[in-house]
């Protein structure tokens, strides 16, 4: 399964053309196509998983970074390692010398060398697409832990969001190619994170692009829903103008190629230079801000609401805003190196991450639509992620990346389900009480905003502590106090938007009721992932570390941090104070009423927050604006002047030239051998004409007489 | 064996034949003319043969059966053609069927 992975995004590929040729002709509409495929596909990465996790650990990797400490253990090593191996093949056990000496290393290194350990090898399966000036551009596909990881949790989320759109989007106008879409935007992911090329890679990150845009705009006849899907796809794309910059920096500077390992390993060995790699690295980052919604480019995801309520959960929990995350993940190498991370203080993926998270989460407050409130928390969590990435807890970012799915996926699937009974998002106006009328999603809902909050033993708490203590680690003290602050508001607006939605009285109209199962299966199963998820890596397990271990993660030498208890205790102590806090202000009605009337510093705050901080107005204003008027001016100065004095001289001298050709080249030379040829022509016919009486006796006196002729010159000469 | 005296024979009666083909106006004439010719052709082919023993003489005779032959069909075909020139023209005369003047 492993080598022929490819098959997984085929199956979506194919499902989107299925559904599109024949699915208004099935009874289902398509979507039990869509279905079918994806629920394979989702058992194909079950088997990939388990396939990498029976893999046998051979590939040795060694740190290259740590400098002459590593090295000199590992010569001193290294004699112990030729006598135990003699001594196992006088047993006469034969085994790969790797192997032995790896053995060897993890017995006598006791001292907490783990990057001498030999790791699963990634499987590769590699063909030429094309070739040009003699270099081979590869397509392929590349297995390694962090892909079957998310191979797992993309199709099993896109399983679920299928299930629940049947009934969520059931007598939709355009149900089939919905479904369509949804096969396509899966596809893109998958084919992202399966690809061993950044130039695959980037089929299936546009592939995403154009999807959101479907999706966002699913519902294009209103106006707002059209706008959103379009600043969406443009807001992603300015950030994609910096990915292909950074995509071609890459390709020369790791020597021609696009291959993700070769550009991990020349960033890593110092075959790049530094500015190079600086470059190439910030440009990639440009790419990763806009499609996973980093600040300052995250003001398309809240719009992108707009789209219906599944797609949310889908653009969400598994495919297009993690696809950021996941670039960097899979260009750690590049990313390490280039802002070097290893050294602790700032860096600019740490900084746009820890600025993410905690403007997302103040946004968050003041939110009425639900929607909205988890589209915040969903930028404020990859804001966790690429701090993650950041401050250099690799692992701690693809796990909470991995729990967050579940989760995140959970919370909108389940805002989904609240807004199929009352037909509104508002929560202020049209929700509150709904714990009574809609007993499995309110359970569902509270697993989920506990484990978003990061409450001990669910999913959130666990990846949301290891990032913290990777954070303090790596010497990143700075940003472990931005993840606290962070974790106190997530809880605190998890608090208030649970308390609006299902508590207090029902304030909408007409009579809400449960979902069917279509919609709360999928919620059910989500919840149990929600739990269950963050004990892969619980302490003393470590699966989900010892899975995603790959040769960059070796190569730089990163360090994995197991489970403390101060720092969980710490955090723990934090997010049930926000709890608390939450439960003083809204269940026991504490709430200060007013603030923002009496106090003029609330008041701006509010305004602030209300405004998106003025980034919209910025980019609508200052960006647009000065590009609709002072530089659309110019342009159309140069427009009329430039161009058109260019363009019009153009014409003026071709106009000339033209008649000077008619007047000499054509008519004369031309015209004259053609009327030449066809007067020459006229008159030999005229000549031979005559010979052509139509007297057939002449023609035979003719005959005769030629042929008497050459008779005679037979008998005369030869 | 001599055989002057039919390729003397075969020369004249060819050039009869020529001189009947371009000089007669009459199509049928023409025609005619034209089994003189083949005639011609056919007294030296056997002439020839024989001059060159048995087998040969066999292979001239043979030769010359296949003209007659030809030469039937030949006639047959060409009749028609002037019958029916006759028929569209009211004359057989060869000088007045020039349509195919250029």
């Amino acid at each position: 399964m492993l080598e022929n992975i490819w098959v997984v995004p085929g199956l979506t590929f194919a499902s989107f053309w299925l559904i599109l040729f024949f699915g208004k002709r099935l009874p289902k509409g398509g979507a039990e196509i869509g279905i079918a495929a994806v629920g394979l596909a989702f058992v194909l990465s079950s088997v990939a998983v388990v396939e990498w996790n029976d893999r046998p650990a051979t590939e040795e990797v060694e740190a290259v970074s740590t400098g002459e400490h590593g090295e000199a253990e590992a010569h001193g090593s290294e004699p112990d390692a030729h006598e135990e191996a003699e001594d196992e093949h006088s047993f006469g056990e034969v085994r790969a010398l790797a192997v032995d000496l790896a053995a060897a290393e993890a017995g006598e290194g006791e001292a907490g060398e783990h990057e001498a350990e030999p790791i699963r090898s990634a499987v590769e399966r590699n063909l030429t697409w094309f070739s040009f000036g003699g270099v081979d551009i590869t397509v392929g596909t590349a297995v390694d832990g962090l892909t079957v990881i998310l191979l797992f949790t993309v199709t099993l989320i896109s399983l679920l969001v299928h299930v629940f759109s049947t009934n969520y989007m059931h007598g939709d106008v355009r149900f089939t190619y919905f479904f369509a879409a949804l096969s396509l935007f899966t596809t893109g992911m998958l084919l992202l994170v399966v690809s061993s090329s950044l130039l695959q890679a980037l089929f299936g990150w546009e592939l995403m692009g154009l999807c959101s845009f479907m999706l966002i705009g699913h519902w294009w006849e209103k106006k707002p829903n059209s706008d959103a899907a379009m600043k969406a796809f443009l807001t992603t794309r300015t950030g994609d103008i910096g990915l292909l910059v950074g995509l071609v920096i890459m390709f020369f500077a790791a020597g021609q190629t696009f291959d993700i390992a070769a550009v991990n390993e020349a960033a890593l060995t110092g075959a790049m230079g530094e500015t190079v790699l600086l470059v190439g690295a910030s440009a990639l980052f440009v790419g990763v801000i806009g499609k996973s919604a980093q600040f300052p480019l995250h003001t398309w995801l809240p719009d992108a609401m707009a789209g219906p309520t599944p797609v949310s959960a889908l653009i969400h929990a598994a495919t297009m805003v993690v696809a950021g995350v996941y670039l960097v993940a899979r260009l750690y190498g590049v990313f390490w190196s280039a802002f070097d991370i290893e050294a602790g203080g700032v860096n600019p993926i740490a900084v746009i991450g820890g600025i993410t998270v905690l403007i997302a989460a103040a946004l968050a407050f003041v939110q009425t639509d639900i929607k909205k409130v988890l589209a915040y928390s969903t930028v404020s969590q990859l804001g966790y992620m690429v701090m993650a990435l950041g401050v250099g807890a690799w692992t701690a970012a693809i796990f909470h990346l991995f729990t967050h799915a579940f989760f995140k996926g959970l919370l909108f699937l389940g805002a989904g389900s609240v807004s199929h009974a009352v037909h509104s998002f508002e929560m202020r106006d049209d929700m509150g009480g709904l714990r009574k009328f809609m007993p499995t999603t309110f359970v569902t809902f509270m697993i989920g905003s506990l484990a978003l909050a990061g409450v001990f033993p669910l999913a959130g708490f666990w990846s949301k502590d290891e990032i913290l203590l990777g954070a303090a680690e790596n010497g990143y003290r700075l940003f472990e106090v931005v993840g606290l602050i962070g974790a106190f508001m997530t809880a605190a607006y998890m608090t208030r938007c649970v308390y609006l939605t299902f508590f207090g009285s029902y304030r909408g109209h007409g009579h809400p009721h449960e979902s069917p199962p279509p919609i709360t299966v999928p919620l059910i199963i989500l919840a149990v992932f929600s739990v269950g998820a963050g004990l892969l890596n619980a302490p003393g397990f470590e699966k989900f570390f010892e899975l995603t271990e790959n040769r960059v993660f070796l190569l730089a030498g990163i360090e994995h941090h197991s489970f403390e208890i101060v720092p969980a205790v710490v955090s723990s102590v934090v997010v049930l104070a926000a709890l608390a806090l939450g439960g003083l202000l809204f269940f026991a009605g504490r709430l200060p009423r007013g603030v923002t009337a009496r106090s003029r510093a609330a008041r701006a705050g509010y305004r602030l927050l209300a405004n998106k901080y003025y980034l919209d107005h910025l980019y609508t204003g200052v960006v647009v604006g000065s590009i609709k008027g002072p530089i659309a001016r110019a342009a159309y100065w140069a427009n009329q002047k430039v161009i058109d004095g260019v363009v019009n001289g153009v014409g003026v001298a071709s106009t000339r030239a033209g008649l000077w050709v008619y007047r000499h080249i054509d008519q004369r030379v031309v015209d004259g051998a053609v009327n030449g040829a066809g007067f020459g022509a006229e008159g030999f016919g005229g000549i031979l004409r005559t010979i052509q009486t139509g007297r057939v006796q002449q023609y035979g006196a003719l005959l005769f007489g030629a042929t008497a002729v050459l008779a005679l010159g037979l008998v005369i000469f030869v | 064996m001599l055989v002057n005296q039919f390729l003397i024979l075969g020369a004249v009666l060819f050039c009869i034949g020529v001189y009947g083909v371009l000089a007669r106006r009459n199509g049928v004439l023409v025609l005619m003319s034209i089994e003189l010719i083949l005639n011609a052709v056919n007294i030296n082919l056997i002439a020839l043969g024989a001059l060159q023993g048995p087998e040969a003489a066999v292979t001239g005779q043979v030769f010359s059966l296949f003209v007659i032959t030809i030469a039937a069909a030949e006639v047959g075909v060409g009749l028609a053609i002037v019958l029916l020139i006759y028929r569209n023209r009211t004359t057989v005369d060869l000088d007045e069927v020039d349509l195919m003047k250029g």
